[in-house]
């Protein structure tokens, strides 16, 4: 099990039906990705990591193709089963944290704990724990506007924790942060990389981000066009 | 599950507190309006009801018929046609139970420095329970009284209250137009009847004592009209039948031709008064239940808002492992609550406002049990009904449309 794939898949396509007639936006798509990987997605705009990010996400289902994620071919499962890998393989985090305004942090880390039954005691217990994981334990009681941009994208990065997951998908985690802010939060995940063995799969625009990963992936108009070691040159590319 | 779903709802509700109130104040009123409203019809029902127990069930009254004089015609019960011996044999059909002949009159009425003008009937103890009427102290007259013609009487409230005041009847001698007669018993209190005549401004003496001693007749063993007591609602229409056979047979009168007395059923027309006020109950709940449903499309108005303003919050609960049915059960809780809570304090109001009818206004309010279950069901069903679209459309919602959604 440890070392099949977290995930695999195989000529993934994917295109949309608009008035115009249908829009490919991912080509045949293949990639696998090993536990405890740590993978770097880059790519113009519109070169479809977004909705390559849905798909792995189980947000979005693919046009055709496998994916079989956490050895599950995600193609044939119902609502209710993605939605279970969503609570409890994947975690998220977001550009924007993504944090409910009205809730406290504890709160907002322990949600996904509310969707898969876990009594109220344990919940706030293991929101608490995640939240000292990543240096916030003493704000619980806080608001999401109470904080700093950094620490609500700590707070993000604990409710993706607080299930155990395999897989954490950040879209851009470092898109809204300055400089200083972005290298304490990619540490963060360097260190569940390192220290969990969780997989993670980070999608960012700058290089500076992308160079903590150990594995690039390429996207540009809807195909991987480089899928290896994390390379200057590429980068480079990107920044042209 | 539902624990942490309640104290989202609460959460929600509280952020949004004015907004939460006012369609809250949908239900309230909506609520409270059917309950009163009902309250108001089930009030008038409960008098209508009340007013027919009073007067006795299954009633006939036969009135002797009107005479002609000259070209001029008297209205009905002037003719001297009905007597005692009609009355005895109407007491034999199988479908009657209970026969009063009885002779009404006027008289003054004095007791000590008291007067008081009051009506007078002669009749049969079967009177009282012709019209189901209980004493309240004494004894009614009894057979013998009506054989012997004894001076003695029974006093209404009314009468009591005139002639004596705080002193207990019960022995006294009060004059009759100047006829001593002794007050055996006191009638209980029954009201005004539907007409709104007062029925305790009476007095009942033995019939032969009013025919006789008191008001007289040219025509001896002659009564005004006869009160018949059928033996049960459903045998009323053959008794109506037989009765007017019977009296056309005793009266000699001819196929054809026109009865000289008149048969009329008394609970028929209490029996439309009930239908009437039933009619009105259900008119007065429909009428305040168009304001429920008003209430209800608020609560689904304000979901929608709701549901709108919080799609960024729906696509985060997706997004971490909400199902469907987690989203959707939210926002119909919230609904629900909004339109029970709504509800529980629209009872309150609605029970208030009856309290305040029956203190201030000269009708009756009765809250039943019934109306408050009905109401806090129908609300409820409001709630699910008119929350689930909204719920319905959030838990559709295309969760990376909803994360976009600024």
């Amino acid at each position: 099990m440890a070392d099949d794939p977290v995930i695999h898949i195989e000529h993934l396509f994917k295109q949309y039906e608009t008035v115009a007639g249908p829009v490919p936006v991912l080509k045949d798509i293949g990639l696998s990705i090993k536990a405890a990987e740590f993978i770097a997605i880059m790519g113009p705009s519109g070169s479809g990591k977004s909705t390559f990010m849905n798909i792995l996400g189980c947000l979005d289902v693919p046009t055709s193709g496998t994916y079989v994620l956490n050895g599950k071919d995600v193609g044939q499962l119902g609502k209710d089963e993605l939605a279970r890998l969503r609570n409890d393989v994947i975690g998220f985090v977001f550009q924007g944290f993504n944090l409910l305004p009205r809730a406290n942090l504890l709160d907002n880390v322990a949600l996904p704990l509310v969707y898969c039954g876990v009594e109220k005691t344990e919940r706030l217990e293991r929101a608490n724990a995640v939240l000292e994981k990543v240096g916030l334990g003493s704000y619980g009681k806080s608001r999401p506007n109470q904080i700093s941009g950094g620490q609500q994208q700590r707070v993000a990065i604990a409710r993706a924790l607080i299930n155990r997951p395999r897989l954490i998908l950040a879209d851009e985690p470092t898109g809204n942060l300055d400089t200083k802010t972005s290298r304490e939060i990619m540490d963060i995940f360097s260190q569940l990389n390192q220290d969990d063995g969780i997989t993670i799969v980070v999608v960012t625009h700058e290089p500076d981000i992308a160079s903590y990963a150990k594995r690039l992936v390429h996207f540009v108009d809807g195909r991987v066009t480089h899928d290896g070691e994390v390379l200057r040159q590429v980068m480079v590319e990107e920044r042209s | 599950m539902i624990g942490p779903m309640l104290s989202e709802a609460w959460y929600a509700m509280r952020a949004n507190g004015l907004r939460t109130f006012l369609t809250m104040l949908g239900m309230m009123i909506g609520v409270g309006a059917v309950v009163l409203m009902t309250a108001i019809g089930q009030g008038a029902q409960y008098m209508v009801d009340q007013s027919i127990a009073a007067m006795g069930s299954n009633l006939f009254i036969v009135l002797s018929g009107s005479t002609t004089s000259g070209g001029v015609r008297t209205g009905g019960g002037a003719a001297p046609t009905l007597t005692m011996a009609d009355a005895d044999a109407l007491a034999g059909l199988p479908t009657i139970s209970a026969v009063a002949p009885t002779q009404p009159g006027s008289a003054q009425v004095v007791y000590g420095p008291n007067n008081w003008s009051t009506g007078v009937t002669g009749t049969l103890p079967s009177y009282l329970e012709v019209r189901a009427w209980q004493l309240t102290a004494g004894y009614p007259f009894t057979d013998s009284d009506v054989r012997s013609a004894t001076r003695v009487a029974l006093l209404g409230q009314t009468v009591v209250k005139n002639l004596f005041a705080d002193d207990d009847p019960i022995g006294k001698t009060i004059r009759i137009r100047q006829s001593p007669f002794v007050v055996v018993g006191v009638l209980a209190a029954k009201g005004q009847n539907l007409n709104g005549q007062d029925q305790d401004d009476t007095i009942l003496i033995p019939l032969t004592t009013a025919q006789r001693k008191l008001f007289g007749s040219q025509f001896p063993g002659t009564v005004r009209y006869i009160m018949v007591q059928a033996t049960s609602a459903q045998s009323m229409p053959a008794a109506q039948k037989e009765m007017t056979q019977l009296l056309r047979q005793r009266h000699r009168i001819r196929e054809g031709a026109d009865a000289d007395f008149d048969v009329r059923n008394l609970t028929a027309v209490a029996n439309t008064a009930a239908e009437t006020s039933r009619v009105m109950t259900m008119m007065l709940g429909a009428i305040a239940s168009i304001s429920l449903l008003v209430g209800g499309i608020g609560i689904m108005n304000i979901m929608l808002v709701s549901v709108t303003e919080r799609t960024r919050e729906i696509g985060i609960r997706v997004a971490i492992g909400a199902r469907e049915r987690d989203i959707r059960m939210q926002f119909l809780l919230e609904a629900i609550i909004i339109s029970v809570v709504g509800c529980f304090i629209g009872v309150l109001l609605g029970a208030g406002g009856a309290v305040l009818v029956n203190l201030f206004a000269q009708m009756a309010a009765v809250i039943t049990l019934s109306s408050i279950v009905v109401a806090f069901l129908v609300a409820a069903g409001v709630g699910v009904f008119f929350g689930f679209y909204p719920a319905n459309k959030a838990a559709r919602l295309n969760p990376i449309d909803a994360l976009r959604y600024q």
